[in-house]
């Protein structure tokens, strides 16, 4: 009974405007440093009593964090209110009616008034504006200077391509950092490299099951020469097959490092690390930036893009609240800050030319310019399928071959989405 | 020529009209109470299972999609087909079956000699058995990670112990489904001697002495006094590590992930329902799991010829 009288109080907070306050917003978000729930308190701040915002953590990886909005949403959890969906989730989400579309063009417009051109193609769902845009993330190439010099490229040169960064580090007896593992950072390369040769994975993928596969092309089959070949050569981590930022991250801090692919995060993480007497001072001061390499030297590279966009559930209860804000959330002030707390890039353009941004990423222009020109991975309702199907034929990068596994995938791919294959 | 039939007495053994053994009437009223006593369990269990087994039955007739609910149709058993005839299915089989074989036969030498360890030890007996039974303390999900870190190339000491230098556990088949294994037997050999222990205690000392005395050497006592009394623990003990390690999901979901055809039967039918959501080829996947899980029961049963019900005492 005692414990009864002790619960009460909670149960009832927790059931929103039901204790007389303003109604409650949940906001499931994606784990952080705490930023989203600094930004939840102060739209409820500004909100002047309009709302409150509480947020709810998901698990650390993309796919279970799918995985349980998916399931809230599939059964009409109305306390999912706002929700952190990663990009290529938003269509299959869209599509199945969780996600309540933008209606009005003058919402429209304050949601992606300038959003940078990568991220905003990620928020449109059958032409309706269904996901805000409220970081972006993409990945540059870092290298060793020292490397760099001593074997006499520069990384920052226009057309820097993946074959000329194989040959300094092979000549160096250096090793590439890459997101090698089955998952989806590897999803993320190999979509990358078919982006920056002119290709794109699947064509028509808005048509869902009966979208049309095209790996199989020039652009696949310049992928795959990079993959299959790094894997073959002496720049090869030793742990490719396994590899994810972390494991590529680890290895370019090393005495084997010399060129890697990774989000910006790694930069910040190299500074903690020599804070903490886990990275030498000299290792900090070697390390150097540039735009993603290219596939072909006369073609410009697309970058990958990460980030998160923001969604309002289909049943939530107060859709007007919710609105409102993912309005104050996204602005570009908040983008700013959340940048500077969380060290996540903005979505909004403007955020980059806020002098505390600036001083925190000496390299903010170029992650700028690299999100604008991304190449989103596949949005389509069945990205899942898409994403697997990549990934296991692709699986392990020693075995890439073109021609021979561009055109194995569009064909597995085809049986799966045609729900011949299991995946 | 008449029959008379003479009704049983009541310490006289009743003929069963098929022929098997005779069923005294004491026996008969312990089952009749033993139905009734269990039946409220038994009906709340079916009403229990029955329902999600159905449903499960029924979705997998169906091309669905949880995210494509437009897209929903009665395809029949075609979902069977698709499972059946796809590589991936029969990969999984295989690697189940490699991983179940494999460590429920060295479980069941290593844990029938921890069983003889806890079994003879006299000095310091408390001690051995709880050190022998720590490890099936320990949460799969908790060891499998202790183990994925053993073995990594960055986090790990056994290459640095073993010199090994930067082989990478993970990074094929054989040797992923290596650690798998070591890690699964590690885990649940305790428990496989711990079943094994309860049988070597009912093993009457009197046969083992009788044996000693008519000349017989310590392995023929072992072969034929021994073992043959504990089949009913050691059919226990096959049967239900067997099942356990069929279905396997934590330690290849935390080491590996899946890759370098390491998924087992249990991965695989998680990842169709709850990852891609892809209810109707998940639900074939499931069925056909549990007809699996079925027949390694009835095999077993069969084939090691022991009637359980019969391991009582008045028997």
């Amino acid at each position: 009974m005692a414990s009864a009288v002790l619960v009460a109080p909670i149960v009832l907070a927790g059931c929103g405007s039901d204790d007389g306050g303003p109604p409650l917003l949940t906001w499931y978000t994606n784990p952080d440093n705490g930023g989203q729930a600094t930004l939840a308190a102060e739209c409820t701040e500004s909100s002047g009593g309009a709302y409150r915002i509480q947020t709810q953590v998901l698990p650390n990886d993309a796919d279970s964090q799918r995985e349980q909005l998916v399931r809230r949403l599939a059964a009409g959890d109305s306390s999912v209110d706002l929700m952190s969906l990663d990009p290529p989730f938003v269509a299959e989400f869209a599509n199945a009616g969780y996600l309540l579309p933008v209606t009005d063009p003058a919402d429209v417009d304050e949601l992606t008034e300038g959003v940078l051109e990568g991220p905003l193609l990620t928020a449109y769902w059958d032409d309706e504006l269904v996901a805000t845009p409220f970081w972006a993330n993409t990945q540059l190439l870092w290298y060793r200077q020292s490397v760099a010099d001593a074997a006499g490229v520069d990384p920052t040169a226009e057309g820097f391509t993946w074959a000329e960064m194989i040959d300094a580090a092979e000549a160096e007896g250096k090793r590439i950092g890459v997101q090698g593992n089955r998952y989806e950072g590897y999803m993320v390369w190999v979509n990358a490299l078919i982006s920056s040769a002119g290709g794109q994975i699947i064509e028509d993928a808005e048509l869902g099951a009966e979208a049309t596969p095209t790996v199989a092309s020039p652009a696949g089959d310049a992928a795959a020469e990079v993959v299959g070949g790094l894997a073959r050569s002496s720049a090869a981590p030793s742990d490719l097959t396994t590899a994810g930022e972390e494991e590529a991250r680890s290895l370019f801090q090393s005495d084997d490092g010399s060129f890697m692919v990774n989000w910006p995060y790694v930069y910040q993480a190299a500074r903690e690390g020599v804070e903490g007497g886990a990275v030498d001072q000299d290792v900090f001061d070697d390390i150097a930036w540039a735009r993603y390499p290219r596939v072909d030297a006369d073609e410009a590279s697309r970058p990958p893009l990460g980030g998160i966009n923001l969604a309002i559930g289909d049943f939530t209860d107060h859709p007007d609240l919710a609105l409102d804000a993912v309005k104050c959330i996204t602005s570009v002030e908040n983008n700013a800050q959340y940048m500077v707390e969380a060290g996540n890039p903005a979505a909004r353009s403007g955020a980059y030319d806020d002098p505390e941004v600036r001083e925190a990423f000496p390299m903010a222009d170029l992650i700028r310019e690299s999100i604008n020109d991304a190449g989103p991975r596949p949005i389509t309702p069945y990205y899942g399928d898409v994403s697997t199907s990549v990934q296991r034929t692709w699986h392990p990068a020693s075995s890439v071959q073109a021609p021979g596994t561009p055109e194995d995938t569009d064909s597995y791919m085809s049986e799966v989405l045609a729900g011949e294959r299991l995946l | 020529m008449t029959v008379t039939e003479t009704p049983a007495g009541p310490d006289e053994p009743a003929t069963e009209p098929d022929g098997k053994a005779p069923v005294s009437d004491r026996l008969r009223h312990e089952r009749k109470l033993g139905f009734r006593l269990s039946a409220p369990a038994f009906i709340v269990m079916i009403l229990v299972t029955a329902y999600p087994l159905g449903y499960a039955l029924v979705l997998s007739l169906y091309s669905y999609r949880l995210t494509d609910p437009d897209g929903r149709e009665f395809i029949g058993l075609q979902n069977y087909m698709t499972v059946l005839t796809d590589p991936i299915w029969w990969s999984s089989v295989s690697t189940t079956a490699i991983i179940t074989v494999v460590s429920v036969a060295i479980e069941l030498v290593l844990g029938f000699a921890f069983a003889w360890v806890m079994y003879r030890i006299i000095k310091g007996r408390s001690f051995v058995r709880t050190a022998i039974l720590v490890p099936y303390g320990i949460i799969t999900v908790v060891s499998a990670f202790i183990w994925r870190y053993a073995f990594q190339l960055d986090s790990g000491f056994v290459n640095s112990w073993f010199g090994l230098g930067d082989f990478n556990w993970f990074g094929e088949r054989w040797s992923s489904l290596f650690v798998i294994t070591f890690s699964e037997i590690w885990k649940t050999t305790p428990f496989i001697s711990l079943l094994l222990l309860a049988g070597l205690v009912q093993v009457p000392e009197e046969l083992q002495e009788a044996a000693k005395v008519d000349g017989a050497t310590p392995w023929q006592r072992l072969w034929k006094v021994v073992l043959p009394n504990m089949k009913a623990a050691i059919m226990v003990a096959v049967l239900f590590r067997t099942l356990d390690a069929w279905r396997i999901f934590d330690n290849p979901f935390i080491m590996t992930a899946g890759a370098n055809d390491t998924e087992t039967l249990s991965f695989l039918a998680y990842r169709q329902n709850v990852t891609l959501v892809n209810l109707g080829a998940g639900s074939a996947v499931s069925v056909l799991l549990f007809l699996t899980v079925v027949l390694i029961a009835f095999i077993f049963i069969k084939g090691f010829k022991t009637d359980l019900s019969q391991v009582r005492g008045d028997d």
